[in-house]
């Protein structure tokens, strides 16, 4: 019986989504987001430079009404990455460590950029 | 690169069904993952029908009678059956944990029953842990001191100082935590994992150890100790509430503060 003919054995096909690993995944889509996001003002500002109306056309399709589903989806991108970054900080100073803090506070993360996103699309 | 499927010969195909005596009314189903690798079939899932009415507590006991009634064929290890030997680790309900000191009673609807995560199945519920164990090893869990041991008695050590080292040398090395680490899966041939790094940090802790900078200059590498990105299933795992994933946060701050050229 050599190795490479022993099956590997399931794993995020089994094991159940706690709330550590999921807010982990989360952070890091969050962040592949905000890199790509953040592309989008340089490219408005070229086209603006290229010629105003290649801008127009740029200006046109980000307030379309379809394109406030991804503007949201940022906007929590933002606030999630941030929030959880300061989750980070702290575990980095030593902090929050025991099993209900790790969970109480990942939820609290998640309420709170929840929460500040539906201020910030309410205010503008 | 991470893989989030399992290779061809991996995947799980639907198993037998073994249905309890007619009269049984305290029936629970047990799910079990099987591989046998004397044939070239694909691992599958076995169903067992219980009698709760003649079955002990623990899901250890449910494998027992599995074995016993069912298929004596079933493959898994046990030894204490009471939390302190580490052998009987499983994926029980999704979460890593002995099979042992779990009640069944606390499961939810089905028993499903597999082997640690992202290991290789040497048969059913048995995994491959070489690879787990050089990890502990290449930690050099073990007294380092300059100094001989005074005459005729131990290296005696204070309440205090023996106080920082209970929690992590209550490690059985189950491998719960670090089977249930994502960082783990994807890079276990590099990365320490928390069970190796909680073991480290037993010995950094120590008063009487005086290899803490050798100790600290051999973790203070990229894959080794900070493929760690505090991801925290660790903790959540650990049969022992022992954790992990705090001790490697302190063998990071360790590197950040002590001047390791010295």
């Amino acid at each position: 019986m050599t190795k490479e003919t022993r099956p590997l054995s399931p794993h995020l096909s089994v094991y159940r989504w706690q709330v550590t690993n999921t807010l982990s995944i989360i952070h890091r889509l969050s962040g592949v987001a905000l890199y790509l996001g953040s592309l989008l003002l340089p490219i408005w500002i070229a086209a603006i430079a290229y010629s105003g109306s290649f801008g127009q056309v740029i200006l046109s399709l980000i307030s379309h009404p379809i394109s406030k589903f991804p503007l949201i989806g940022l906007t929590f991108a933002f606030f999630y990455h941030s929030l959880n970054g300061i989750r980070h900080l702290l575990w980095d100073i030593g902090k929050g460590f025991e099993p209900n803090q790790v969970r109480n506070s990942g939820i609290a993360v998640v309420a709170l950029s929840l929460l500040m996103t539906a201020i910030f699309w309410w205010m503008i | 690169m991470a893989e989030f499927t399992l290779p061809k010969n991996s995947k799980v195909e639907k198993g037998r069904y073994f249905s309890a005596d007619k009269s049984a009314t305290n029936l629970r189903k047990f799910h079990v993952y099987r591989y046998d690798p004397s044939d070239d079939s694909n691992p599958c899932v076995d169903t067992y029908e219980i009698d709760m009415d003649k079955c002990g507590p623990m899901v250890l006991d449910g494998l027992i009678k599995i074995k016993s009634d069912y298929d004596s064929s079933l493959t898994f290890r046990r030894s204490c059956r009471e939390g302190i030997c580490g052998s009987c680790s499983h994926n029980i309900n999704g979460v890593n944990t002995l099979a042992c000191i779990k009640p069944i009673k606390d499961l939810k609807g089905d028993i499903r029953i597999f082997p640690l995560p992202h290991m290789d199945v040497v048969k059913d519920l048995v995994v491959d842990l070489t690879n787990f164990y050089e990890g502990y090893s290449s930690v050099e869990p073990w007294l380092k001191s300059d100094t001989p041991a005074p005459d005729g008695s131990e290296r005696l050590q204070s309440k205090e100082d023996q106080k920082k080292i209970d929690q992590p040398s209550a490690c059985i090395l189950c491998a719960c935590c670090s089977t249930s680490c994502p960082s783990y899966w994807w890079n276990g041939d590099k990365y320490l994992g928390p069970a190796a790094l909680l073991a480290s940090y037993r010995w950094l802790q120590d008063s009487r150890d005086d290899a803490k900078k050798e100790r600290l200059k051999e973790l203070n590498d990229s894959s080794k100790l900070y493929r760690c990105h505090t991801i925290m299933n660790c903790s959540l795992a650990c049969p022992k509430d022992l954790n992990p994933g705090q001790a490697i946060a302190e063998i990071k701050k360790m590197i950040a503060t002590e001047d390791l050229n010295e």
